[in-house]
């Protein structure tokens, strides 16, 4: 479903370059709940967007169900985005000048489908998130718990082959969270991919399997010297 | 989709609504003062004939030599001589071809207590009226016959035929101008070109309709003076009106009807061999020097357009454009302060294409809206017009179906236009960057 091989990401400035991946290798299988982890600053996000299409890389190859995307043009990376891939951010990102139903029609719209054909969606995306009763308020007028499940709503409504989470609960509290989680799992369990970064290894625990990702590469943590040193700091405060 | 961002952009700007008054604002003066403004310019640059416009003519004829043309650039007298409109008459080059000169002519009412009545009136030749166009209600012009009989004949106005006949149809009736009969040939339509083509030379180009037309022929007959300008350049050599007729005093307008290009070229040729001619018989002791130019070149060269009302539309193009380019500041701010809602919706699956047609209907509603605006503002400032203009230009600004269209056009475009920078900006925004930073 998700294949890069060799991928790189480097930012460039006139004085230097910051490699954010380098030598990125992951293979997401259909169906698989993936979790990537790793520490602050270690290419995380940059990997989540370069997967979401949000983002081009600079070296290697992605291939998106079957798909190598480097040499597609805006506009065939805005009809993948929009067809096959499903964004849930840590900070739901919805339109606050939208109500609930509206925003789950924002990608079914770009999507040109027929009126009735959106509403039928939305209404069963919001009923699977329970939020169906919520549809005309506004996202100011919601918990963080039922902002965030209107942004799965809105995920799930296009029926995407790919949803990509990005610290799903990161501005939740614990029950909410949980909620999310559990609605996450859900989702899983009827089918969908999902690969979920998150900091938390409680959630983290919880995915089929485990990336970790330290200075831009995926690491076998058992065999990585690295996180060894990432543990004893952690432990200790003081460098390995 | 477009009904969908016509939403979207009807739904933000009620979200901000002090920016969008703003907005609104700015497009709505800038377009209703050029929108005014052109309204003028409109009229007094107006084809009066665009059906024959080039194919109408007035030749020049240097009777004056270089002496007197030195002041006028080198350019011939504006009008002819009786000599040399004769001359040209005679000879019949063109399709058709008429002298016309304003003739002071009154109407003696029957009833003897009453005033008689100046009318605004014209001498011409039977072909002054299928060469112009003239629209007829009842009847037509004379015959050629008539003008070589120098016939008492008259073709009048509607609204003259509406004030003597209540309207009814008076062909073969007569009336009596400054005591002697005319029979009516014909009665006009409406029929009021402006600028007055025909003659700018003698009136303010935007005249009150003409109301009589009388035979050429019949009004030197009866040595009618001319109504308009009489220009010489020495006295006289003969005392009289036969004297007058043989100086070369400019003061009767000239027009031929020439239908195609080779005969325009050919009726040039013919004006400078007239001239050789002239020459050759020491009337003229200059080489010849003759002009010939269709309607607008004429009513460019005359400069019936004021040069006010060219100044002033300049002015309002600057004022629009100063609108513009605030209406460019405001849409940047408002458009960039949506740029995390523009990063979610590329993530949605948003193409750079989506979000410019997404935020250029967003503008043209504001657009729409300034053009409501600039309307009923244009509608005061047409009305005002008179403050600024003469009276009789001012009368002339209108603000009909064209222009309202014009006015909403103009409004919306500019506004598009206006847009165009802040939506490339807009269209900019990295989804990731944006979203990474919420």
């Amino acid at each position: 479903m998700l294949k890069m091989t060799h991928l790189a990401k480097v930012y460039r400035t006139e004085v230097v370059e910051t490699y954010a991946l380098r030598d990125f290798n992951i293979d997401v299988k259909e169906g698989e709940f993936v979790a990537v982890t790793g520490p602050s600053g270690s290419g995380k996000t940059t990997f989540l967007t370069i997967a979401g299409l949000l983002e081009t890389f600079s070296g290697g190859q992605y291939h998106l169900d079957g798909i190598e995307v480097s040499q597609l043009n805006d506009n065939a990376r805005s009809k993948i985005r929009n067809e096959k891939i499903g964004f849930i951010f840590q900070a739901f990102n919805l339109i606050p000048d939208l109500n609930v139903f509206d925003n789950v029609e924002v990608p079914l719209r770009y999507r040109g489908m027929k009126a009735a054909e959106r509403k039928q969606r939305i209404m069963d995306a919001l009923e699977r998130v329970g939020l169906a009763s919520r549809a005309k308020h506004y996202p100011a007028e919601l918990s963080g718990g039922q902002q965030q499940r209107v942004a799965i709503a809105r995920a799930l409504a296009g029926s995407p082959r790919l949803l990509l989470a990005d610290e799903p609960t990161g501005n939740l509290d614990t029950q909410m969270a949980r909620g999310v989680m559990e609605l996450l799992e859900e989702i899983h369990r009827e089918g969908a991919t999902i690969v979920m970064v998150t900091h938390d290894p409680e959630l983290a625990a919880r995915a089929q399997r485990n990336v970790h990702i330290i200075d831009g590469q995926v690491v076998d943590l058992a065999e990585d010297p690295r996180f060894h040193h990432a543990v004893h700091e952690a432990r200790t405060g003081t460098p390995a | 989709m477009f009904a969908y961002y016509f939403q979207l952009g009807l739904r933000s700007l009620r979200k901000n609504p002090v920016l969008t008054a703003l907005m609104v604002m700015a497009i709505g003066f800038g377009v209703a003062a050029s929108m005014t403004t052109y309204s003028v310019f409109r009229a007094t640059s107006n084809n009066p004939i665009p059906q024959k416009s080039s194919q109408l003519f007035v030749p020049q004829i240097d009777n004056w030599g270089p002496e007197d043309a030195a002041t006028t650039m080198g350019e011939p007298p504006p009008a002819m001589s009786y000599t040399d409109a004769i001359g040209l008459m005679r000879d019949h080059k063109a399709k058709r071809q008429t002298i016309l000169y304003p003739v002071g002519v009154s109407l003696i009412p029957a009833d003897a207590n009453l005033l008689p009545i100046s009318e605004r009136s014209y001498a011409v030749y039977g072909d002054a009226f299928p060469m112009f166009d003239v629209p007829f209600l009842y009847g037509g012009g004379w015959t050629t016959a008539e003008d070589d009989a120098h016939a008492a004949v008259v073709v009048i106005s509607k609204a003259f035929n509406d004030k003597l006949f209540h309207g009814a149809n008076s062909v073969g009736r007569e009336v009596n101008l400054d005591g002697r009969n005319y029979r009516i040939t014909g009665v006009m339509d409406d029929w009021n070109p402006q600028p007055l083509f025909f003659d700018v030379v003698n009136s303010s180009a935007f005249p009150d309709p003409v109301q009589l037309f009388i035979p050429f022929t019949r009004a030197i007959e009866l040595k009618v003076a001319t109504n308009g300008n009489n220009n010489c350049n020495k006295s006289p050599a003969n005392d009289g009106w036969e004297g007058y007729l043989q100086s070369e005093c400019v003061w009767l307008g000239y027009w031929a009807e020439l239908p195609t290009e080779t005969d325009a070229k050919a009726y040039l040729q013919y004006l400078h061999a007239y001239s050789a001619e002239q020459q050759r018989a020491g009337r003229f002791h200059w080489a010849p020097n003759e002009r010939l130019r269709n309607v607008m070149d004429w009513l460019d060269n005359r400069k019936v357009v004021p040069p006010e009302s060219k100044i002033s539309l300049l002015v309002a193009m600057g004022f629009l454009v100063i609108c513009l380019v605030n209406t460019v500041g405001l849409l940047l701010a408002k458009f960039m302060r949506r740029a995390s809602e523009i990063g979610v919706r590329r993530a949605l699956g948003a193409s750079r294409k989506d979000i410019y047609a997404q935020f250029l209907i967003e503008a043209a509603a504001v657009g729409l809206a300034g053009g409501l605006l600039g309307l009923l503002l244009t509608g005061v400032g047409v009305f005002g017009v008179s403050l600024v203009f003469d009276p009789r230009i001012a009368r002339l600004a209108t603000l009909d179906v064209s222009l309202v269209l014009l006015t909403f056009a103009v409004a919306i475009l500019a506004t598009v236009l206006a847009a165009f920078y802040p939506t490339w900006r807009a269209a900019q925004v990295q989804p990731a960057w944006q979203l990474k930073s919420n």
